[in-house]
């Protein structure tokens, strides 16, 4: 089994999806001959050629719209948004349009396109290479927004998402491109699109996040079970729609819930995962649910002590674990 | 490719039925009107003053291979592509057998895969990069496929309809981008809305062809979509067409038009209404005679009245319906 990177996996899912079904297609920006400005589609534009391999115009809007009709037509678009900073003109075409057709049509049209877009911060990104965008896209029905915390799911989860008869929000943090490693299958597997993933078994604290954080959430955790403290992760894996069967089986397992992300906190996707304990685990908890969250400022800044303040690390994890362990 | 020898102006049987589908969407139009005023149907939004663009349109496109991304007011463009009249009122009454929706979605709102019409929504131009994108696919797929697709003259602000047509541009897709310029957004007349002389002027700032057409002329918009039609079939790339009528109605059945436009403005632009400049050329030919007129009409309404009474009886989608089919799942199937 190879070792690959969060961003090869991207790169492998992509290979093996294009070369399975010749439906598949890519389109975005910089995608060809320039493999991508992250390298996520590298070589495929030498492999499947320029009409599979789309430079498109630097118009998002076109990009998702573009996409949305292909797939209306009966393709397998797997459309790049350079950054998730810049998916903000391609919202209606995703919103409006995307997540509405198979329902506004009464399942007489469906629109199976992948959007993939990488989010997140602390590679010095300032505000608009840095943003969690997720929780925009949290609460449209017909639409599902997937965010992989490892290599392993990175490749499981895509070849889900192109798969899916539904369209899919992919988020990849790009942070975690060439920071995370592990060993990956070379043979095709899929992982499940809307289950949430244990990480980490434990019995003391149940930290529940998604993305970059889960990576951060395991170091913490590793640490602090040299002081004797157990702890269990939770990784949502799809932060919309939420798999609550898991999110309400770790939180009452321990009582005390952790939940973590990057993005601001109020309107975040651990509100929702918040009001799903309360609402199901009132009698299983032995302490407030807490969040760690970045601060309500409108994104992260560029200077590195401003970068540094905002992004989410495992000390601020640890911390809050600890703190709970001893409630 | 384009039969030479044939002529449009001489072919009887398709200029009667050009002229009886132009004449059903009408009078299906005014249909829903009454029933509004009359309380029973919430909402109307007019096709009339485009029919004779909507079906010369129709005519010059390929009914098996091409697809049809419809706004709100061609009610002329999916009756030529297949809807029925019964499905048209079932829309106005949004009943469980709408083919559009299943009466999820406002009248105008089109849509009907077995006939090609790409489903659409209310945001406007959202529906140019889609046809863009079927173009893309049919071009993958090696398919003999053009995308056609219209929009009101306001639309042509919207960020989607540069977006979309620059992208077939550049990569030369088969589709008809084709602006019914009715020359009003609502209250908002064509001045308000863009500074150039000409729609189709915005064509050159994409490297394409654009086409300006009086849209109340039948043969001149048929002219220009098959010869946009044939471009696109040969590789050639994406056409703007421009046709301009005049939207004879208010905007919907919520509007009052007295607020922003003169009754003697409607006036003399209903006495140029294409409808009747066509009828009056084949009555001229000799293609159509009073004692045609009367059957014509005649059947139109009683096709129109069954349709009616057919909605009308037609039962709603169950309330236990409302949470069908927001995924694929198999179990909500």
């Amino acid at each position: 089994m190879a070792v690959l990177t969060y961003i090869q996996a991207v790169n492998q899912a992509l290979h093996e999806e294009m070369e399975q079904n010749n439906k598949v297609f890519v389109l975005g920006e910089d995608v060809g001959p320039k493999g991508g400005v992250f390298l996520a589609t590298e070589g495929l534009y030498d492999k499947f050629g320029e009409s599979r391999v789309i430079d498109t115009p630097l118009a998002e809007s076109a990009i998702a719209g573009v996409g949305i009709g292909a797939a209306m037509y009966g393709m397998r678009p797997v459309a790049e948004m350079q950054f998730a900073d810049f998916i903000m003109p391609a919202v209606n075409q995703i919103i409006s349009e995307a997540a509405r057709i198979r329902y506004r049509s009464n399942n007489d049209w469906t629109c199976p396109i992948t959007i993939r877009a990488p989010y997140g911060g602390g590679i010095h990104g300032a505000l608009y290479h840095s943003q969690s965008i997720e929780a925009i896209f949290a609460n449209q029905p017909g639409l599902k927004v997937v965010m992989p915390s490892n290599p392993y799911d990175v490749k499981g989860l895509l070849k889900s998402a192109i798969r899916d008869e539904d369209p899919v929000l992919f988020l990849e943090h790009k942070r975690a491109y060439r920071l995370l490693k592990e060993e990956v299958p070379e043979e095709d597997y899929t992982v499940p699109i809307g289950k949430a993933d244990i990480k980490r078994t434990g019995d003391d604290v149940t930290v529940i996040t998604y993305g970059l954080c889960v990576h951060f959430a395991k170091q913490a955790a590793e640490k602090l079970e040299e002081e004797g403290i157990s702890t269990e992760i939770v990784d949502l894996r799809t932060v919309y729609p939420l798999d609550q069967e898991t999110i309400i089986q770790a939180a009452s397992k321990t009582g005390k819930v952790l939940l973590v992300t990057e993005d601001n906190k109020e309107g975040s996707i651990i509100g929702e995962v918040s009001a799903i304990i309360s609402e199901n685990c009132l009698f299983d908890l032995d302490a407030p649910v807490r969040r760690l969250a970045g601060p309500e400022v409108p994104a992260m800044p560029y200077a590195p002590p401003l970068e540094k303040e905002f992004m989410m690390n495992p000390d601020k994890i640890e911390n809050a674990i600890r703190e709970l362990a001893e409630f | 490719m384009v039969n030479q020898t044939y002529s449009l102006e001489t072919d009887k049987d398709t200029l009667v039925n050009m002229y009886r589908e132009m004449l059903l969407a009408r009078r299906i139009d005014e249909r829903m009107w009454l029933l509004n005023r009359s309380g029973n149907i919430p909402f109307v939004v007019s096709c009339q003053g485009q029919e004779v663009m909507q079906i010369a349109a129709s005519f010059a496109l390929n009914k098996e291979h091409d697809y049809i991304l419809p706004y709100y007011r061609d009610v002329g463009i999916v009756l030529h592509f297949g809807m029925t009249t019964r499905e048209i009122f079932l829309q106005a009454y949004a009943k469980a057998e709408d083919p559009n929706s299943g009466g999820r979605q406002m009248p105008g709102h089109f849509g009907q895969k077995k006939n090609k019409l790409v489903t659409g929504s209310s945001p406007v131009t959202t529906q140019v990069p889609h046809a863009t994108g079927f173009a893309l696919a049919a071009k993958m797929e090696n398919k003999p496929s053009v995308a056609f697709v219209t929009m009101g003259e306001g639309s042509t602000n919207q960020g989607d309809f540069h977006e979309g047509i620059n992208f077939a541009a550049v990569h030369k897709l088969p589709v008809i981008f084709m602006v019914e310029n009715n020359k009003y957004a609502i209250s908002v007349p064509y001045a308000k809305q863009v500074a150039c002389e000409n729609i189709s002027d915005r064509a050159i700032g994409y490297g394409i062809k654009g086409i300006k057409v009086d849209g109340n002329d039948a043969f001149a918009v048929y002219g220009a979509v098959k010869e946009a039609h044939n471009r696109a079939l040969n590789g050639e790339g994406p056409t703007l067409i421009e046709a301009v009528s005049y939207r004879l109605t208010p905007h919907s059945s919520d509007d009052d038009d007295s607020s922003y436009r003169s009754k003697d403005e409607v006036t003399s632009e209903k006495a140029k209404d294409g409808i009747e400049k066509f009828k009056n050329y084949l009555v001229d030919k000799g293609f159509l005679k009073d004692e045609d007129m009367e059957k014509l009409e005649a059947e139109l309404k009683k096709e129109i009245n069954d349709a009616t009474e057919y909605a009308e009886n037609a039962p709603y989608a169950d309330a236990s319906t409302l949470t069908n089919y927001v995924y694929g799942h198999k179990e909500e199937n």
